[in-house]
């Protein structure tokens, strides 16, 4: 779809985004999925990811996956708050004209880098993409956020036990932990990738200093990297 | 025509940079070479199928051209989920390359057997599927498969035709034999068998090693008597709607000769089960005459 951002040089920050988020859900109380990716999703695009709206086709952009596709308005809003979609369009969110749906369509909306949804999805396709800009010789990242419920699904063994092995270290992946799992692995979230060969880090998932920190680009390593971003059951 | 897959797709490797081969341990062997040439274009995920179309769609999204390969049950069916998201709603394109067949590992049983892929697939709209019959059809429509635009399906067997059919480049039927009581259409492998099942009669033998697109139009304008069989390795009916679609406008009869629906629980040779399936020259020529004196039930059990 063509780009046609009508307010893209209006000026939004962090303390814009829960209002760009009520204008999709029409009032204050917002879903658990979707407030518990705010903070790191504004510190990946204000901080972290080499992205902006007018590189859209750049080779050379970061990518960023978001696999956890349900709940989006908040990623909606980080996307209008940094100019990718017009503020307007979150009001026609889910509505039949708007391309703002429950799950985000890559072929409908500008900056989206996958169409999610059905989980455990987005963290097999960033292994291909690391490894297909690795081949290409670009050093563009990879960077894709899961639910820690996500990693239920078993495509995501797969994707991390080879991503290990392979050393993609382009990748990294943030686990938003609000421990909705219905089975979790107690303790085991990093464990899980840290025996597969990653670098594991466990964050406030509030706190976007230790966020960023986490999630800056490492120069030297050599593996790909996790950073699991921990809110509290009543932080959701 | 396995060999021949390594051959064809070693050989874009080393033409087009762009090009990626994934694997799933199957046939990894065949690309130990090209493995050593090429490192980072020729990857072994291991026994991990899910991960293997979706990591191949993933290099679509970095704009690579990837060919997915491992057998037909592990590629379409248990990762079918992964070709219909990471293909087909990314909107990207990839070649997935399946061995295997419908039951070319008859004595391993219904683990290793996919009658129901092309159907599978056919789920999906703009998949081009290719069923070459053999090992020259198999370089030529990989190449197409890879250098176009579309996701392609291509589905490699062990069985397969003395002589290969001309590919025209445009997924055409071939018109093998022309006659005018009715038309048959064999798809990839089942050429040979329906050659010799129509040995002597008066029928049309359309060859097809690309069924998606379908080619209507040479049906159409070869078609005298709008008899039409269709004679598919894998799920039989699975063209029938082509078929139907293509002739709505005429009254036809259409007889679907194929794999039965049904378990067989047998395990054999291929060619057990050609027979068992009715798709040997001898059950495919007693279909025929049975539709022909219009009292046909077809060639297969009721499943």
């Amino acid at each position: 779809m063509t780009s046609t951002i009508t307010d893209a040089k209006r000026h939004y920050g962090y303390q814009d985004l829960r209002r760009l988020m009520a204008l999709q859900t029409g009032d204050e109380k917002h879903d658990g999925a979707s407030t518990s990716t705010l903070d790191v999703l504004w510190v990946l695009y204000e901080q972290i990811l080499n992205v902006a709206p007018e590189r859209a086709e750049d080779p050379r952009r970061d990518r960023f996956y978001l696999s956890k596709g349900h709940g989006p308005s908040a990623y909606y809003a980080v996307l209008a708050a940094r100019g990718f979609i017009p503020a307007s369009w979150l009001s026609g969110f889910g509505g039949v004209g708007s391309p703002l749906g429950y799950h985000p369509d890559r072929n409908l909306i500008p900056g989206v880098e996958i169409s999610s949804g059905s989980l455990g999805h987005g963290l097999p396709l960033a292994v291909g993409t690391a490894l297909g800009l690795r081949a290409q010789g670009n050093d563009a990242r990879v960077v894709v956020l899961v639910g820690d419920a996500e990693l239920d699904e078993g495509s995501n063994a797969e994707a991390i036990e080879f991503a290990g092995a392979a050393g993609l270290a382009a990748l990294s992946v943030v686990v938003v932990d609000n421990h909705s799992s219905s089975w979790p692995w107690h303790g085991g979230l990093e464990t899980r990738f840290s025996v597969a060969g990653w670098h594991t880090v466990r964050v406030d998932g509030r706190d976007h200093a230790a966020l960023a920190r986490a999630l800056r680009r490492r120069e030297t390593a050599a593996e790909p990297n996790v950073v699991v971003a921990d809110l509290s059951e009543r932080q959701r | 025509m396995r060999e021949q897959f390594a051959q064809t797709a070693t050989g874009l490797l080393d033409e087009d940079p762009s090009v990626a081969v994934l694997l799933a341990d199957i046939s990894a062997g065949l690309f130990a070479e090209a493995a050593r040439r090429h490192p980072q274009r020729v990857i072994n995920v291991g026994i991990r199928e899910q991960l293997l179309v979706d990591a191949g769609a993933g290099l679509a999204l970095s704009g690579m051209r990837p060919i997915i390969h491992t057998f037909a049950s592990f590629l379409v069916e248990r990762a079918f989920e992964q070709i219909k998201l990471g293909f087909g709603h990314q909107d990207v394109a990839g070649v997935l390359v399946s061995a295997g067949a419908s039951y070319d590992m008859a004595q391993a049983g219904r683990t290793h057997q996919a009658p129901g892929d092309v159907a599978l697939i056919d789920t999906l709209p703009d998949w081009v599927i290719h069923v070459p019959g053999h090992p020259s059809e198999l370089d030529r429509l990989l190449r197409a498969a890879v250098g176009g635009e579309r996701p392609a399906y291509v589905r490699t067997s062990t069985h397969q035709n003395t002589r290969p059919q001309p590919i025209d480049g445009r997924g055409r039927m071939t018109l093998v034999r022309a006659g005018s009581r009715a038309t048959v259409v064999a798809v990839g492998p089942m050429l040979d068998a329906v050659l010799a099942a129509t040995s002597g009669m008066d029928l049309s033998v359309l060859y097809a090693a690309t069924v998606r697109p379908f080619d209507a139009g040479t049906l159409l304008a070869t078609l005298q008597t709008p008899d039409v069989v269709l004679v598919e390795p894998y799920l039989a009916g699975t063209s029938a709607r082509c078929v139907s679609d293509a002739l709505a406008h005429r009254r036809h009869r259409l007889l679907c000769l194929g794999v039965a629906r049904r378990e067989l629980r047998r395990y054999g040779t291929p060619g057990d089960h050609d027979r068992a399936h009715g798709l040997d020259a001898a059950a495919l020529r007693a279909s025929l005459d049975a539709f022909l004196s219009a009292q046909c039930v077809g060639g297969t059990s009721p499943s």
